[in-house]
């Protein structure tokens, strides 16, 4: 009997500590991240966080997002933080589904646009980028005007004039494949890559080697004025311009961009699930979300935060982006993959 | 003998580094292989003509890569290692400088210079590679008595077979050890082939990565791991014979070199050196001419505070520290490694385990490890990660370089000076150690640039998010804005200084202990 109210008082302390989190006073809360969310932050970064709970942060930098989920799956039965944020539509299902996240609810969710939110409870959403094409504006004249969209880059007076990313191994040249797929359907999709290689379509290992490589644009130091690269590529360019700008020396074409949205979850097994959940609560926030552009250069999840001047200024968040059903990808991924590989060698 | 005489040490040199690379690689790999293997679908790897057809262009083009590779490095090597002149130590540190360059700035480099394909990828391995021949052989060659050379020379031997009957089987082990270790960074190539290979060209590597990362296919990522740990075992094995066949000569223990001599000589030497520094060159000045570009832009953002507020100062000293603490690991695993395969024979199976990390596919590693290192102590996720994979990768170098070296030391000598009453500590402290010392500051350099220029096995792991000098380029290079990449490029150009200087000090520190080098 004794025994049994001790268990009984051992679970209520466990069950009020899982509850508010603040019990047992400040702790560590590990964050997972990929790299170029976790090469971003500084002191700063999560110090209102800690000033207002008392917990801190520790940020652990885990590869890219496809390498970040594989590892958190591997460590499911023991796992290696309290949070993970940074996985976003193409690898979700198959995170969801490994069983790596504990069910939560934000407390700001509703500041999300539904079509943001994933159709799991378990993760929220934190930020959104658009992988568009970008031109160089010195490029195109009336004469030859921008592509207006996707079609247009078969047509041979854009011929040689694009570089994409090879979807099998960069995150922007999966999301432009994705889009492909998307507007052009399967039966479609093949065609319209054939067509593009015809066209003279150049394949670049990264958004890295793409832009600064092979983009004529901006920064690029390459011939090629077009480039599979994000919406909030111009306004970086105005920021980061050797020489101050009034325009932006790049452009977006709003047509054929595709979504990605980035989440964050507590991580199953945690042993901190309060302190976890606030720690998400505080990044859908709308100060800590006013900070992501400037940061991390994508857009807030959250509607309510401001965008800084640059953004509104030097781009348009695409008015139709494509998406595509988590659970779509992870079931044909591979596939397509195998199958752009066969066009592109 | 000797082995008998200090047992102690024996064991101690056979069984830390036996228990390190035990638990920190061997372990791992069993784990994620074990787990990969009980999955479906591997066999199927063997038989697929795409990975039929990466395993093929691995091997091929790692084996064109490091013929090439030492063809393009010996003539440097004489040049550095037979003659004193000034300005050498810059020379040598200039050498060793691209070895540390990410791949994706050499790659930049290259593609002005080569169009993307096979011819690049060459290129940029032989440019990356010299430094280890250069510096493995070097080593050796340095300590060839010349008046041998000057003998057969007299007696009217030609340069080309001076070279042949005496030089050659004195370098050759050194050689085979440079050769080997060449052949298995570009047989693991990962980045490099990325950049300059533009999605046509795929290593084995590439395709673990795809397969373990992209589609979590462990099964099929395992069975290409094994393939490429049989492969390098082979070639490793083939290596270790003719390591093997020692030579009759002997080495001097200290040389002192002369100047080149005025005439032929004199001028095949500067030659050799205008030629070969300069297509060193190219790639690195390439790189300082864009980190000046836009009137300093990338320079003055380094020292002032960007719009993100980045310091690259804290990813400067995370990196050296990484660097210390992974060259101390790998100076004392190798070192003691490579002084059991001096009293014991190098090509055994010890040996083999001592290369193999450097041939074994880094996402394998890095996974391998999340399964492994959870118990006792949670390795995982922390800062001590780093400088352990570091000092895997490191390892092997410590141990070719010294290895040769600690060969050298006379037992003839050991011998007389215990018969002349020296008790085996004297003999140690005397004989032994003014080598070993040399020997040890040779494999630390290298640890230490091994470790400030890795990337690749480092970004398979969790680790903290303290940004190192590499990672930080990356983190430039990975946005838009002309600045971000002038900023990349000079911190390019602060990592290539720092290996400089790093190598510039210990060879100082090398010359101040054992008189000329």
């Amino acid at each position: 009997m004794r025994r049994l109210t001790t268990i009984f008082l051992l679970s209520a302390i466990a069950v009020a500590c899982a509850g508010t989190g603040n019990d047992r006073g400040p702790v560590t809360i590990t964050l997972m991240a990929h790299d170029s969310f976790a090469d971003a932050v500084t002191e700063e970064t999560f110090a209102d966080f800690t000033a207002e709970t008392g917990h801190t942060v520790e940020v652990l930098a885990a590869g890219d997002a496809g390498a970040m989920v594989n590892q958190a799956i591997l460590t499911v039965d023991n796992p290696l933080a309290d949070v993970m944020f940074g996985v976003d539509d193409t690898f979700l299902t198959r995170a969801v589904e490994a069983g790596i996240f504990e069910p939560f609810t934000a407390s700001g969710l509703g500041t999300v646009p539904e079509t943001l939110r994933a159709s799991d409870d378990s993760v929220t959403p934190i930020d959104f980028g658009d992988v568009c094409l970008n031109y160089d504006k010195a490029a195109f004249s009336d004469e030859l005007p921008p592509p207006s969209g996707l079609d247009d880059l078969i047509d041979p007076a854009y011929g040689g004039m694009l570089v994409v990313e090879d979807p099998t191994i960069s995150s922007p040249g999966l999301a432009f494949l994705l889009a492909t797929i998307a507007l052009f359907g399967d039966e479609g999709w093949q065609p319209y890559w054939i067509g593009l290689e015809q066209n003279g379509a150049l394949v670049a290992p990264g958004w890295t080697e793409a832009y600064y490589g092979e983009f004529s644009g901006g920064a690029g130091e390459g011939d090629r004025p077009l480039v599979v690269s994000y919406a909030s590529s111009p306004p970086a360019e105005v920021i980061f311009s050797e020489t101050p700008l009034d325009e932006a020396p790049t452009g977006v074409i709003t047509d054929g961009c595709y979504r990605q949205v980035e989440f964050a979850g507590i991580l199953a097994g945690t042993a901190n699930p309060g302190p976890a959940g606030q720690l998400i609560d505080f990044m859908l926030s709308t100060p800590f979300q006013e900070s992501i552009p400037l940061t991390w250069f994508v857009f807030p999840a959250n509607a309510e935060a401001a965008l800084p001047l640059e953004f509104v200024e030097h781009t348009v968040i695409p008015p139709k982006p494509v998406q595509m059903d988590p659970a779509t990808i992870e079931a044909n991924r591979q596939s397509w993959l195998e199958q752009w590989s066969d066009i592109f060698r | 003998m000797k082995a008998r005489s200090r047992p102690a040490g024996t064991a101690l040199a056979l069984g830390l580094p036996v228990l390190f690379l035990g638990y920190f690689f061997l372990y791992p790999l069993i784990r994620i292989l074990w787990l990969s293997l009980s999955g479906e679908g591997w066999t199927d790897a063997f038989t697929r003509p795409r990975f039929i057809e990466a395993a093929w262009f691995t091997l091929w083009q790692a084996s064109l890569s490091t013929v090439l590779t030492v063809v393009a490095a010996l003539p440097l090597t004489w040049v550095v290692s037979r003659f004193n002149f000034r300005g050498k130590a810059l020379v040598r540190a200039f050498v060793t400088v691209p070895f540390v360059l990410p791949t994706v700035v050499v790659g930049a480099a290259f593609l002005s210079v080569f169009d993307a394909g096979l011819w690049a990828l060459i290129a940029a391995h032989v440019f990356y590679n010299v430094a280890v021949v250069v510096r493995t052989v070097g080593g050796v060659w340095s300590r060839i008595d010349p008046t041998m050379e000057d003998a057969a020379a007299v007696l009217g031997a030609s340069p080309i077979r001076r070279f042949r009957m005496i030089v050659l089987p004195l370098i050759r082990p050194a050689l085979a050890s440079a050769s080997a270790i060449v052949f298995l960074f570009c047989f693991t190539s990962f980045g490099t082939v990325l950049v300059l290979g533009q999605g046509r060209l795929r290593t084995l590597e590439v395709e673990i990565y795809q397969q373990a990362v992209n589609f979590l296919d462990l099964p099929v990522a395992a069975a290409l791991s094994l393939i490429q740990l049989a492969t390098v075992t082979a070639m490793l094995v083939v290596s270790a014979r003719t390591q093997k066949r020692a030579s009759a000569l002997t080495l001097a223990s200290e040389t002192r070199l002369p100047g080149p001599r005025p005439g032929g000589q004199r001028r095949s030497a500067w030659a050799i050196l205008t030629v070969s520094l300069g297509l060193l060159a190219v790639p690195l000045i390439g790189l300082v001419g864009a980190s000046l570009a836009g009137r300093g832009v990338g320079w003055r953002s380094l020292l002032t505070d960007t719009p993100s507020a980045v310091d690259p100062l804290p990813a400067i000293a995370n990196s050296l520290g990484y660097a210390i603490v992974a060259s101390l690991i790998a100076v004392v695993v190798g070192g003691l490694a490579a002084s059991w395969l001096s009293d014991h024979g190098a090509g055994g199976w010890f040996d083999l385990l001592l290369m193999l990390p450097l041939g074994t596919s880094a996402v394998t590693i890095g996974f391998g490890f999340l399964l492994a290192l959870d118990r006792p102590i949670d390795l995982r996720g922390t800062a001590a990660l780093v400088p352990l994979a570091h000092a895997l990768v490191a390892i092997p170098f410590v141990v070719r370089a010294t290895l040769p070296l600690l060969r050298s030391i006379k037992r003839e000598l050991r011998e007389a000076a215990a018969v002349l009453g020296a008790s085996p500590a004297r003999v140690w402290r005397e004989i032994d150690l003014p080598i070993v010392t040399r020997a040890l500051a040779v494999g630390a350099g290298f640890a230490a640039v091994v470790s400030l220029g890795e990337f690749g096995a480092t970004s398979f792991v969790v680790r903290p998010a303290s940004t190192t000098v590499p990672a930080l380029i990356f983190r430039y290079l990975g946005r838009p804005g002309s600045s971000n990449f002038a900023t990349a490029m000079a911190l390019a150009v602060v990592l290539a200084a720092m290996t400089a200087i790093i190598v510039l000090l210990i060879d100082r520190v090398r010359g101040a202990e054992t008189g000329m080098f």
